[in-house]
This record gives structure tokens, C-alpha cells and sequence, in this order.
């Protein structure tokens, strides 16, 4: 009953969230954003050699995408 | 077949060489661009070479990213991989060989409002391991677009084969007694936030789970015999299943004067154990048609639970390995990078190409890992002043790493 509690108190800041949130960055202001050099993965043919001769030496694996990055506008 | 003799012990490290590419293509497709924004038209051809600890392996990769209208965009990649190894492993229980896997892959991106969704298969071919992956995401931008949330799910469903040589003809095949699979999900979700003008950072989380034959077919744990002064050999014995949490930070900022300075920290945890952090710092300066990039990169591990260099004696634990990427180390790698950049006036339809150089030097340093020649010897020839096992110097790993590619933006 609790945890039912706290989803529909979590979905309701959501709810109210998405309505009210203004973009901080306006999109004119994102000029640095989306200089080439701020992409994670400038050349992802390179990276992903790379990457996999790091997972093919490391016991660890996973969580290494770029995650998108750069400007992020249209 | 008669008298079949095991050449390619420590064949796996190559096997997750190809395997772990077939993530990192995924996560490349997934995340290369925006929700909102089909990726750019662009083609790649790529020479990389790496060679360290007797390996080496270099071929060629090419990869092409096309739209059609205003709504998909397709990627095709086809990667070869040339494999020479005489590794630690090999040194200590087989001959030299040489491999080569084929992997070819196509993924299809469709844009819809904010949302973009991503289909793609891979296929991987070498002679003693057949690997089919799909996948499939789904990115979306969201308030103003500063803030774009991602998610992926990938299967992969891989055959295992173990090759003999025949001592007579030398001919390599694989045995007809030996078969196994092996099959992979994925589960990642990724946020990308805006902060600033000029900071963007990103933060990921991916499991995945394994199930089916996970060690190599080739690769041996040793052990002490009875007297404790000499040492055996015999298959590992690994768990048929593991699932393994990585979570990830990125950041990314402009600096004032037009260059951009990153950095990445991932924490890394499974159920066979093993405990890793990763550090990644770079930077990048643009000077006229030129840019360059500095990067370091930081990692260490605990080792995995069943893992020992050399075992007290034969059938000690139900789980044995001996895979020196499951051992306790850190590895530093330094990397600087050039671009040009370059137009050409009588083809129009090319916006822009490059020529790119990249060069990384890679030093791994084993806590618990012996380096066996000097006790067992190289290729069958034992050393004239043989070390007791498990008194022998701790092995090191240094490797040169090259890429060279051109790109070509429409």
C-alpha cells in the first residue's frame, strides 16, 4: 500500500514536472553545444575499435556508449 | 583425425575480441546521435593495427551512413579482423596461429517527432565461433530537448567450436566432437542532460546476463602436483552463466576558447566477482583545419572469485580459471589523435572529408597473474633455468595501438 503510495506521489511530481519545467538553454544559446568537437564519439568507426580492444583486456563490460551529447537540438 | 593436437589454448581472448565489438557497434548505433535529429550522412574506412603481448591483430573496417527522405537513416558496417597471436597463453601450451573473423552489421534508425527508433543485426564468422545479434532502441528528446533518454535491449545467440591440428598435414579443422553455445542479453537506458550552455552530461546503466559455455575450449588452469615443486595443466571450469551491472557518468565542456575537455568514470560489478572502476580524461583543440585530441584512460579490477594464478592442486574448486582478464590489475592508456579536415571544390556533393591518425600506447601490470615461461618455457622448448611454480616474475603487458581512417561527410 506504501510503495502504491509513493508510485502514484512519484508519477504525480512527474506529471506536474514535464508541465512545468521551462528549457533552461534556450536552443539560440546552444551554440557551443553543438560545435562538432562537444560530441562524445566523434568518429564512432574509431571508437569502436578502440573500445573493444579495452572490453577485450578488461574483465569489465557494458555502459560504454556515448550517450548521446552534443547540442541536442533540432 | 589422429593424434589432434590442441594449437589455439588462449584462442578465447580473440573470441571475446570479436564478441565485445558486437556491443560496442550496438551502443555506437544506439547512441550516436539525438532522438530528435536523423545522424548525419557520412562514410568511414578505417586501418587499425594492434600489437602487444605476441598478439597482433589489424585489418580493415568500413562503415556507411546513408538517409532516405526525411525519416530513416541506414548504417552498414563490415570489419575484418587479421589475428597473429602467439600470446602469454599460447607461449605456455600451443603453437603460434593466425585467424581472421569477418563481421558485417545493418541497423536501420526511424525518426518519429522526438522519438527515434533503431532496428539492427550483426553477424560474426570465424572459424571456431559464429556470432547472430539483434537489437533494437529507443531514444527520445524530451523539455526542450535538453534532455534525451535512451533505451536498448540486445540477444545474441553464439556457437562455440574448439579447431585441432592434425600433426601430420598440419591441417587445421574444427573437432567433430565439440559444440557448444552460449546466449547473451542486454538491458541499457541512458539519460543525456544538458546543463549549460556549455556542459552536457550523460549517465548510463547496462546489465547483462550470460548464459550457456563461457570459458575457452582451449585455455588451461594450472596446478601444484603432490610435492609442490612442479605443476600441471588441465581445462578450466567456469559457472554456465553470468550477470554483470556497469553504470557510467560522462561530462563533457566547452572550454572559452574553443576547445572541449571530457571526462568518464564507470563502475563495474558481477556475479563471478569481479569489481572494476574505469577513468577516462580527454581533451580537444581545434587549430585551423586541424584538431587534436590528448586522452587518458585509467582502469582496475579485482579478481574474479574463482580465479587463481596457480591452484594448490588438481580439482581444487568446482570453478577454475586462469584467464589473465579475470585476474587483479590496472592498465593506463595514453592516446593523442590528429584530424584534417579538408574540402574539395570540384565535389560539391562531399561536405567535408578528413584524415585521421590516432595512436594509443596501453600498459597493463598483473597483481596476480605469474608470467609462466619461466617455468614452463615457450612453445614446448623448456627455459635453461627453469623458476618453481608460482615464483615467477609477474607478467606485464604493453601494446601499440594505430588507427588511421578517412571520413567523408555528404
Amino acid at each position: 500500500m506504501r510503495i502504491r503510495g509513493l508510485m502514484i506521489l512519484g508519477l504525480a511530481v512527474l506529471a506536474t514536472g514535464c508541465s512545468s519545467i521551462e528549457p533552461w538553454v534556450k536552443p539560440y544559446d546552444r551554440e557551443n553545444l553543438a560545435d562538432p568537437i562537444m560530441v562524445f564519439t566523434r568518429a564512432p568507426i574509431s571508437q569502436d575499435f578502440l573500445d573493444h580492444v579495452f572490453e577485450s583486456r578488461e574483465g569489465s563490460r557494458g555502459a560504454t556508449g556515448g550517450g548521446g551529447g552534443g547540442c541536442g537540438c533540432n | 583425425m589422429t593424434n589432434k593436437l590442441h594449437v589455439r589454448k588462449g584462442r578465447f581472448a580473440i573470441t571475446c575480441f570479436g564478441r565485445s565489438l558486437l556491443g560496442l557497434a550496438l551502443t555506437g548505433f544506439l547512441f550516436s546521435a539525438n532522438a530528435g535529429v536523423l545522424p548525419e550522412d557520412r562514410a568511414d574506412a578505417l586501418y587499425f593495427r594492434y600489437d602487444g603481448g605476441g598478439v597482433v591483430i589489424d585489418g580493415p573496417s568500413v562503415l556507411v551512413r546513408k538517409s532516405i527522405g526525411e525519416h530513416v537513416s541506414v548504417s552498414a558496417n563490415h570489419y575484418i579482423d587479421m589475428v597473429s597471436s602467439a600470446s602469454i597463453d599460447v607461449e605456455t601450451s600451443a603453437s603460434p596461429y593466425v585467424d581472421e573473423r569477418t563481421q558485417s552489421s545493418l541497423s536501420v534508425d526511424f525518426l518519429h517527432g522526438k522519438s527515434m527508433y533503431t532496428l539492427g543485426y550483426v553477424n560474426s564468422d570465424e572459424s571456431d565461433y559464429l556470432a547472430k545479434t539483434m537489437f533494437a532502441g529507443i531514444s527520445h528528446d524530451m523539455f526542450g530537448d535538453l534532455t534525451t533518454i535512451s533505451f536498448g535491449y540486445k540477444r545474441g545467440e553464439n556457437e562455440v567450436f574448439r579447431n585441432l591440428k592434425d600433426p601430420n598435414t598440419g591441417v587445421v579443422a574444427n573437432d567433430p566432437n565439440f559444440a557448444e553455445t552460449m546466449e547473451t542479453q542486454s538491458f541499457n537506458v541512458s539519460i543525456s542532460q544538458i546543463i549549460t550552455k556549455n556542459l552536457v552530461v550523460t549517465g548510463q546503466y547496462e546489465v547483462i546476463t550470460d548464459e550457456g559455455f563461457l570459458r575457452s575450449p582451449y585455455r588451461s588452469y594450472r596446478f601444484f602436483t603432490p610435492d609442490l615443486t612442479s605443476q600441471g595443466l588441465l581445462p578450466e571450469q567456469y559457472p554456465n552463466t553470468r550477470s554483470s551491472n556497469a553504470g557510467s557518468f560522462r561530462a563533457k565542456y566547452f572550454l572559452p576558447y574553443r576547445a572541449a575537455i571530457d571526462t568518464m568514470y564507470r563502475f563495474y560489478t558481477d556475479t563471478w566477482g569481479i569489481l572494476g572502476h574505469t577513468a577516462e580524461l580527454g581533451y580537444v583543440h581545434p587549430l585551423g583545419k586541424w584538431i587534436f585530441e590528448a586522452r587518458a584512460r585509467y582502469y582496475t579490477q579485482e579478481a574474479a572469485d574463482f580465479y587463481q594464478d596457480i591452484f594448490p592442486r588438481a580439482n581444487y574448486a568446482n570453478f577454475m580459471a586462469r584467464d589473465k582478464e579475470l585476474a587483479t590489475y590496472s592498465a593506463v592508456t595514453a592516446g593523442l589523435g590528429a584530424t584534417y579536415e579538408f574540402k574539395i571544390e570540384r565535389f560539391p556533393w562531399l561536405a567535408k572529408g578528413s584524415l585521421n591518425l590516432r595512436y594509443d600506447f596501453m600498459t597493463v601490470a598483473y597483481d596476480d597473474f605469474r608470467d609462466a615461461t619461466f617455468s614452463i618455457g615457450s612453445f614446448g622448448t623448456p627455459p635453461a633455468n627453469p623458476l618453481p611454480p608460482g615464483q615467477e616474475p609477474l607478467y606485464e603487458l604493453e601494446a601499440n595501438i594505430i588507427q588511421f581512417y578517412i571520413s567523408a561527410f555528404f
